[in-house]
């Protein structure tokens, strides 16, 4: 399992003490290559940093046994770590959802991949669980955004809140909310406009929906290939929304999906699912240890 | 200023300030490399070494900063490609201002029948634009829509036809071949056509971005780059690269979602915001 990377580091595990305690120097060694590896994987450079000291430390000093090389040894001690990091606490695909009408809010980045992901989340509400969901589109911004969602909701069999011109991003929210609790649904799901999260207008915006609606989850829709600003983007939506979990899009590309790792280790939020192609029942739960081999190249 | 000398430490903070614009671990390590011969050792003050370090990066970028060129054809043919969400409708439609703002007279054809509300979308580009929009059903073979698009600009005698695509990841090769097809159909009506294939990446994309590049460029005979949404944080850093590997030009970028939103590539400018250096 561990080869492919074993074979990245091949050179600089040969030179590792062979029996014993794995030393000082030889982690280090070691963990110079990982750090690259992490790095062309797209973590984000803080995280990478601050993930290398810990395994750093546990590593140190740790016995290799005699069924292990030492290579694989710190493989193993990274690969569990990633895996800690990333696995969240509770089942992954689960939401806050009772207390009816409850609100799913959606945001993230432009094209992340937000309305999509709205559209399937609904379809695995309604089918599996056997909810009633209301999807309003609160984008007024991109041409066709509100059509898209409606264009999904009859796909997958989902109601939308209908369009009406002119209303704010709020004005919709407000009357999403309304619907929702008169027409008797369990959940209702707030797709927005995408933003950048330096953005003060818009951010303002969706924490003023936030403030609406109190939402049960908020979800930060984040594209897999995401790179290096993967972390800021994680502080500052989280720092300004509060979000309670991330769902990672586009993960069926043969990105190494590093920015996983950013956004757990950043919000200590849970990923919650994983967008796996564009189709409406493309949404899997969140395995970590898949997307710890995936980062580490195995 | 204070002045420091430029040793390991500091080549490492700049390798990493690199590494941050999402330049890739080989690059920057060669770019801060390169920085260092003749100033290794030498005491230089922050701005100075960020300054050295901005030239680098502006040299290495300068012959790739050209905008979409211009031919004498009727019409010209601009693909658009990329994955999912990088910014290929609007950008369609940010040129097709500048072009027709230019005199130029262009047709749009909304090649992208998959996505939901995809033909919407442009729809109201177009609107904007001013330009006419060639749309077909749902569902329907792009390639045919293409070709279609090739016959109404001929009539029409129009300068230039931009053709939009679906989104697609490179590593699907079902798409990919879908791509291909697209162009093969073009090329009965054509055979220099498309005149350019225009990948447009997304800033916010890491490392992936050159398994992008490489995959498309392969498959759809990619000409050129736009890099859009470098009005974020994102630096871009993964076109310095890219300009390295593949030596593509980079037409434009994209600054934001309004219409005027497409700025020509500056490498003076895209270094000194990589850098941090105030340009
Ligand atoms: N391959 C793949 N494509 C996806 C996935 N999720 C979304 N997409 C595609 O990504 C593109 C953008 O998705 P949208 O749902 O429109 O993204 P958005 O965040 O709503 O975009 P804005 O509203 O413009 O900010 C579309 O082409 C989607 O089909 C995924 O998991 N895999
Ligand atoms: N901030 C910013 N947003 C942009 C820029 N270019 C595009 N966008 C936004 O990114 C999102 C996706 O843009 P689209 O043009 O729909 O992308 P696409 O590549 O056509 O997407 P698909 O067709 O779904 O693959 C939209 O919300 C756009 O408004 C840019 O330069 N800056
Ligand atoms: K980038
Ligand atoms: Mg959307
Ligand atoms: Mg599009």
């Amino acid at each position: 399992m561990f080869e492919n990377l074993s074979e990245r580091l091949g050179g600089v595990f040969d030179r590792l003490t062979k029996q014993g305690a794995l030393s000082e120097e030889d982690v280090k060694t070691a963990l110079r290559e990982v750090r690259v590896a992490l790095l062309e994987a797209d973590v984000s450079l803080p995280v990478a940093r601050e993930f290398i000291k810990k395994v750093q430390s546990k590593a140190t000093g740790s016995a290799v046994t005699k069924s292990i090389t030492p290579g694989q040894q710190v493989v193993k001690i990274v690969h569990d770590a990633l895996i800690d990091t990333l696995r969240g606490e509770g089942e992954p695909g689960d939401l806050k959802i009772d207390n009816p009408p409850a609100a799913i809010l959606m945001v993230g980045l432009q094209g992340s991949g937000k309305t999509t992901t709205t559209g399937k989340l609904a379809k695995r509400l309604a089918g599996r669980e056997g909810k009633k969901v209301l999807m309003a589109s609160l984008d007024i911004y991109r041409p066709a955004a509100m059509e898209q969602l409606a264009i999904l909701g009859a796909q997958v069999g989902v109601d939308t809140l209908p369009i009406v011109a002119g209303e704010t991003a709020v004005q919709i929210a407000k009357r999403a909310k309304q619907q929702a609790t008169l027409g008797g649904y369990d959940v209702y799901m707030l797709d927005t406009a995408g933003r950048l999260q330096i953005d003060e207008t818009l951010m303002q915006e969706v924490e003023d929906v936030r403030d609406a609606v109190e939402p049960r989850e908020t979800l930060l829709v984040v594209d897999g290939l995401t790179g290096q600003v993967a972390v800021e983007v994680a502080e500052e939506f989280d720092g300004k929304i509060g979000i309670s979990g991330v769902v990672l899009t586009r993960m069926d590309g043969d990105g190494r999906g590093g920015a996983a790792l950013s956004m757990r280790a950043v919000t200590g939020k849970p990923i919650k699912f994983v967008g796996s192609g564009e189709k409406m029942d493309a949404l899997e739960t969140f395995e970590p240890e898949r997307i710890a081999g995936r980062i580490l190249g195995m | 200023a204070p002045r420091r000398v430029l040793d390991d430490d500091m080549l490492e903070q700049l390798e990493e300030l690199l590494i941050s614009s999402d330049m890739g671990v080989d690059t920057a390590v060669r770019i801060t490399a390169n920085l260092a011969e003749g100033r290794f050792g030498r005491k230089l003050s922050t701005a100075e070494i960020k300054s050295a370090l901005a030239e680098e990066i502006a040299r290495v970028m300068e012959p790739v900063a050209r905008p979409l060129p211009i031919y004498n054809k009727k019409p010209q043919v601009i693909l658009v490609v990329g994955v999912n969400g990088s910014g290929k409708t609007t950008t369609i439609g940010k040129l097709a201002s500048q072009f027709k703002k230019a005199g130029k007279s262009v047709v749009i054809a909304a090649g992208d029948t998959f996505r939901a509300a995809a033909v919407g979308q442009l729809q109201v580009w177009g609107e904007r634009a001013g330009v006419p929009v060639m749309t077909a059903a749902e569902g329907s073979d792009p390639a045919s829509l293409a070709f279609d698009a090739m016959t109404q600009a001929e009539k029409d005698g129009a300068d230039l036809l931009m053709i939009d695509t679906a989104g697609r990841l490179q590593n699907r090769a079902d798409l990919m071949e879908e791509l291909s097809k697209i162009i093969r159909v073009i090329r009965k009506k054509d055979p220099d056509a498309p005149h350019n294939t225009v990948l447009v990446l997304d800033a916010t994309t890491g490392q992936n971005a050159v398994n992008q590049v490489e995959v498309f460029r392969k498959m759809a005979d990619v000409t050129g780059l736009v890099m859009t949404k470098l009005d974020g944080t994102a630096k871009g850093g993964v076109l310095v690269s890219l300009a390295d590997k593949f030596a593509l030009p980079i037409h434009a970028i994209g600054v934001g979602e309004q219409i005027d939103d497409l700025d020509a590539f500056d490498p003076q400018e895209f270094a000194a915001a990589l850098t941090g250096v105030s340009a």
